[in-house]
């Protein structure tokens, strides 16, 4: 089980944390599918949080469709299933990407620049999943 | 319970030390479970608030309920239902830790002395040495145990974190956790450790020189007070336009930067409307928040 970091002295919220920790996570592939999370109060006690904070985490990440709950047996990574159309993934992606280079141009960020950090990034993700597997 | 689902509420209440008004009109309520953070900065009537909830001052104005009933009038077997743990951790320091055990458990008829022995295992508080020998650190781990090993429904705490070390002060949210866990408790502490309130809290009230300024889940205000930084075409103005929910502007470097609460696409069309623009947005953590609530306004310059 990885371990997730919470640092309340963060500007984001700590659900907030733990939800992209959690993300990154399966994103690594330090966590795979099927996998259980510990339980709100394990995490709870674990990550030393209030433990509303982990169970509203947890119903983030069950509506997002990172994870699933099974009644009784707990919380589990959700198998990849392409629920998104095509259509919403590319609605998404440029979202995401939007926001990045809006942010970025101020900077002053040049075209190669922000390409090469696109492909450095996506290469530590594929580097951490080949680590971790 | 009271019928709004409040463990607390204080109603317009006022409290005058001479002069000085250490409360000034303050209505605030602590609900039903969870953990509420009343916070402040020293003299803002964090501790003031807390004595008229346990009945120990009367408000000079308004009123406080406590458990259904006015705070000045708590039957004794509800009173049994609060457990308090205080400023400074007043404890006969005469006793051994083991007869302030036996001397708490006497007074209670719910006292779970098998939890109190774990609780000062976990703290490494030796059995035998008397209070005045202890560790500030070990007293507060004391008056923690056998104030909550009676298993109140409510428990007031008062700084509990003063005085402990980085270790301590972890193990000691650690027993809040395992607190927080048991369903239907409520708690309410106040503290300066706010990194440690955004672990535990659900809900602040943040009071303001005996005014209270915010009051609202911990998320909202995390989610609802940011920083915006705006640019204005020419030179900056000397004054700023109002903008709703404003809670602090400064000007720096020839720019302003303001500190709001609201939803942010209204505070972005507010920012326009006084013919600025939005620059930068940034999240500010619960330290910051207090921060920018709390700090006397320099003039601006």
């Amino acid at each position: 089980m990885p371990i997730f970091r919470v640092d309340p002295s963060r500007g984001e919220p700590p659900f907030q944390q733990l939800v992209d920790a959690v993300k990154r996570a399966v994103a690594t592939g330090a966590l795979s599918p099927g996998d259980r999370l510990p339980s709100v109060r394990d995490l709870a006690r674990e990550l030393v949080l209030n433990p509303n904070t982990i169970a509203k985490a947890f119903r983030e990440l069950e509506s997002e469709g990172v994870t699933v709950s099974r009644p009784g047996a707990g919380t589990f990574v959700a198998e990849r299933r392409p629920t998104m159309s095509r259509e919403e993934r590319r609605r998404r992606l440029e979202e995401g990407f939007e926001a990045v280079l809006t942010e970025a141009v101020p900077w002053g960020a040049t075209d190669e620049e922000t390409r090469k950090a696109f492909e450095d990034a996506m290469a530590r993700l594929r580097g951490a999943k080949g680590g971790g597997s | 319970m009271s019928a709004q689902g409040n463990v607390a509420r204080w109603d317009r209440v006022t409290v005058c030390f001479g002069t000085h008004r250490a409360l000034d009109g303050a209505s605030f309520a602590v609900p039903v479970g969870g953990v509420t953070a009343l916070l402040g900065r020293n003299g803002a009537g964090k501790t003031t608030a807390i004595r008229t909830l346990l009945g120990l001052l009367a408000p000079t104005r308004g009123s406080v309920e406590v458990l259904g009933h006015d705070a000045l009038a708590v039957p004794p077997a509800l009173r049994a239902r609060i457990g308090y743990v205080g400023e400074g951790h007043p404890l006969p320091r005469w006793m051994k830790v083991k007869d302030v055990v036996a001397y708490q458990a006497s007074g209670f008829p719910t006292f779970d002395r098998a939890q109190c022995t774990r609780w000062l295992e976990r703290f490494d508080v030796p059995r035998t040495r008397r209070v005045m020998q202890l560790s500030r650190g070990m007293r507060a781990q004391l008056a923690l145990a056998v104030a909550l090993a009676p298993r109140p429904d409510f428990v007031v705490m008062d700084d509990p974190a003063l005085g402990l070390d980085t270790v301590a002060r972890r193990e000691f949210l650690e027993v809040m956790i395992d607190l927080i866990q048991e369903e239907g408790r409520t708690l309410l502490l106040t503290s300066h450790v706010l990194t440690d309130v955004e672990r535990v809290a659900d809900r602040v009230v943040l009071l303001d020189r005996g005014v209270v300024r915010v009051d609202a889940p911990l998320d909202d205000v995390r989610r609802l007070v940011r920083r915006y930084e705006l640019v204005h075409a020419g030179v900056p103005p000397e004054t700023l336009e109002p903008i709703a929910g404003l809670v602090r502007a400064r000007r720096r470097h020839g720019r302003w930067t303001v500190t709001v609460r609201g939803e942010e696409a209204a505070v972005v069309a507010a920012v326009r409307a006084t013919g600025a623009e939005v620059a930068g947005v940034e999240p500010l953590s619960l330290e910051d928040v207090f921060v920018e609530y709390t700090t006397r306004e320099e003039v601006l310059s």
